[in-house]
């Protein structure tokens, strides 16, 4: 019965299909013989493959549920469990980092300069997983804060002559002191309103840079950003990219670093709690305004320093790289990569930057295939690719015990 | 005399032209389990809102006076700083943190007691961390205290029902309280896990020397549980008293016990 319902449905599907790509892949129009085409074998392939697809994603979908009520929620990541196995986290740990040193020398500049990308990525991501995943604030301007930190370096190298060094801490501090600026207005809001004034910033922010000529140099945008320097030394182009990988290495794990004590600390609790029920968090005594802006402010710090790496690393920006589907983009990260699980937005950054470049091979489908694959994602891994997991902790019940003895 | 632990005078709160609250006043003793009852829609969780400081009430006094310190006016004051001065509550639909495990969620409770901010936080230094240490320890303690230890680990919604209601007492609890606001406490219980309740209630006020004031609609916990009982109703105070005084007051089985006053 529940086969014959399945055929049923997907052969549904497949007439829709049929239909909905009737124009596009039957019609063809020839406008200089002005004659038309219909080419009605496209018809019957689009019918069967879309016929057999639906039945295998049910057949996955079908699959997911059962295994679902099989082991609820007690499904750790296999990375986590990994990293837990103390016999198997040296290694692991090991063999990353033997991988990702080894990685500039081994491959050409074009996939160093590719994966400087990722990882400057990386580092928005952890900084948007801290306002989206923990705290539960949907901020959709995210870029806004990138282009404060790239706009610092250019501006301040341009007029002042300040190095990415000098530039790198302040610009920290600018991007937190931006937080707040516009935090302090939105905050007020949450939810969809929250997103929406967020959006608004996010364009005024590049628009502002855009229209104000005197200022940001418009659209033409700022050129011969110099690269960072080692102790005052200038690298050529090639070692400069080696350079700026490791940098950008560096600011990773100094991220990976802070996120990871900051999520686990009186205030990382506070933003989970924000994020779960903000009526109830406010009751157990949690200032919600103070909270929330502390992720806003925090958040955009490293999207400062992110926008840093980015204005060393091409050398040339402009309004345009800072727009909305910028922002989308970070925010795919952390939803995809897991919503406030580091290792998920790590590994979503990877993933969603990089593969978009190694689809070139299938060229003019790459971003029908990327856009398929994040919806596949979404469908069955709907906490992301690695999910969050809680920190553990172990009482010595025993010990307690004894304890308790030796007072009675 | 000593001045009452929580003393509301003349709350009125209004919504647009509806009197949810209607010049309630309510005193409170320490050392007291006082219950608040009254019919659905009487306003006694509004009643709670406006201590806690989510509603603003439209008029009159709020004061408490924490054990061994001064008289202070709570209204207008935001939730948080509610809880700062020593007033904590649950609530009559379960609001547990479900992103969080059951310690953590007790540790969400003891974070306005501790001191340490951002950039402690980021440097860890010791004094941090003997701090969240001993964060961890209070909330475990807690817990045992509470009797939820074994699930110490788990996630707060994979509990059952009774083991959540006592929770978001465990975490009420964490905030080092003079005062326990309970929201329906009882709701949804079954009797064993009402009983466990009723003796857990006691077992607060005589061990942990907290003062009670609880809302609830079973009728065997109230009278069996309260030292006083206030009722309200359509937003008015219609009564106060022992268990045994209220059994017998008439406006109170008029508005309140109705038809169904043997079941009392």
């Amino acid at each position: 019965m529940a086969i014959k319902n399945q055929i049923k449905q997907s052969l549904i599907i497949a007439f829709w299909f049929m239909i909905l790509t009737f124009p596009i892949m039957v019609i063809k129009v020839n406008t200089i013989q002005n004659t038309i085409y219909f080419r009605w074998a496209n018809l019957l392939w689009v019918g069967i493959v879309t016929f057999f697809a639906s039945m295998v994603w049910n057949y996955f979908l079908r699959r997911n549920e059962a295994q679902k009520k099989k082991e609820i929620d007690d499904d750790i990541p296999l990375i986590h469990r990994l990293l837990q196995n103390d016999r198997f986290r040296r290694p692991f740990l090991g063999l990353l980092a033997a991988f990702f040193i080894a990685y500039p020398f081994v491959f050409p500049m074009y996939h160093t300069s590719i994966m400087i990308s990722a990882l400057v990525y990386v580092m928005l991501g952890l900084g948007l997983n801290i306002v989206v995943g923990l705290a539960g604030l949907l901020d959709l301007g995210y870029v806004a804060f990138y282009a404060v930190g790239a706009y610092a370096y250019a501006l301040l190298n341009l007029h002042f002559g300040l190095s990415f060094w000098v530039v790198l801490p302040m610009s920290a501090l600018l991007g937190t002191l931006f937080g707040v600026m516009l935090g302090y207005p939105v905050l007020r809001l949450r939810g969809d309103y929250l997103a929406i004034v967020t959006l608004g910033f996010g364009e005024i922010i590049r628009i502002v840079l855009e229209n104000w000529d005197d200022f940001s140099n418009g659209p033409r945008g700022i050129a011969d950003i110099p690269p960072p320097s080692f102790f005052g030394h200038y690298f050529d182009q090639h070692n400069t990219m080696i350079y700026i990988y490791f940098i950008v290495i560096g600011l990773v794990l100094m991220t990976i670093f802070f996120v990871n004590r900051l999520e686990n600390s009186k205030i990382g609790r506070a933003w989970i709690a924000l994020r779960d029920d903000e009526i109830a968090c406010q009751a157990m005594g949690i200032d919600k305004f103070k909270t929330k802006l502390t992720a806003f402010a925090l958040g955009a710090t490293w999207a400062a320093m992110g926008g840093v790496v980015f204005a060393a690393k091409t050398s040339y920006i402009n309004p345009m790289s800072f727009t909305i589907w910028e922002s989308i983009t970070i925010l795919c990260v952390v939803v995809i990569g897991g919503m406030g699980s580091a290792i998920g937005v790590i590994a979503g950054a990877l993933v969603l930057i990089l593969l978009p470049e190694y689809l070139r091979a299938v060229a003019e489908y790459r971003m029908l295939v990327f856009g398929a694959l994040q919806v596949i994602v979404m469908v069955f891994k709907p906490d992301g690719l690695i999910k969050s997991v809680r920190k553990v902790y172990t009482f010595n019940v025993q010990e307690k015990t004894i304890h308790e003895q030796t007072h009675t | 005399m000593n001045k009452p632990i929580l003393n509301v005078k003349n709350l009125t709160m209004n919504f647009g032209g509806l009197k949810a609250l209607d010049d309630v006043s309510i005193a409170i003793e320490k050392g007291q389990i006082a219950a608040l009852i009254g019919p659905n829609g009487a306003g006694k969780t509004t009643f709670f809102n406006c201590i806690t400081g989510i509603y603003e009430p439209t008029n009159g006094i709020v004061e408490i006076t924490p054990p061994g310190k001064n008289t202070q006016s709570l209204r207008g004051l935001k939730p948080n700083y509610v809880t700062e001065r020593g007033i904590a509550r649950t609530f009559q639909n379960i609001r547990l943190f479900h992103g969080m495990t059951v310690l953590e969620n007790v540790m969400i409770g003891r974070h306005c007691r501790l001191s340490s901010g951002i950039i402690k936080a980021m440097l860890q230094p010791p004094s941090q961390k003997n701090e969240e240490q001993k964060a961890v320890t209070d909330s475990y303690e807690i817990l045992e205290k509470i009797g939820l230890e074994q699930y110490v680990n788990d996630m707060a919604v994979n509990l059952p029902y009774g083991a959540q209601r006592r929770l978001e007492i465990a975490r009420a609890l964490a905030t080092d309280p003079f005062l326990l606001l309970l929201d329906e406490p009882a709701a949804g219980m079954n009797p064993q896990e009402t009983k466990e309740l009723d003796d857990l209630i006691l077992w607060l006020r005589d061990n942990e020397n907290l003062t009670i004031l609880l809302i609830e609609h079973d009728m065997k916990l109230v009278m069996s549980l309260s030292d006083w009982i206030h009722v309200v109703d359509y937003g008015k105070k219609i009564a106060e008293g022992t268990p045994a005084d209220i059994k017998a007051n008439s406006d109170v089985i008029k508005a309140y016990l109705g038809e169904d006053s043997d079941d009392a």
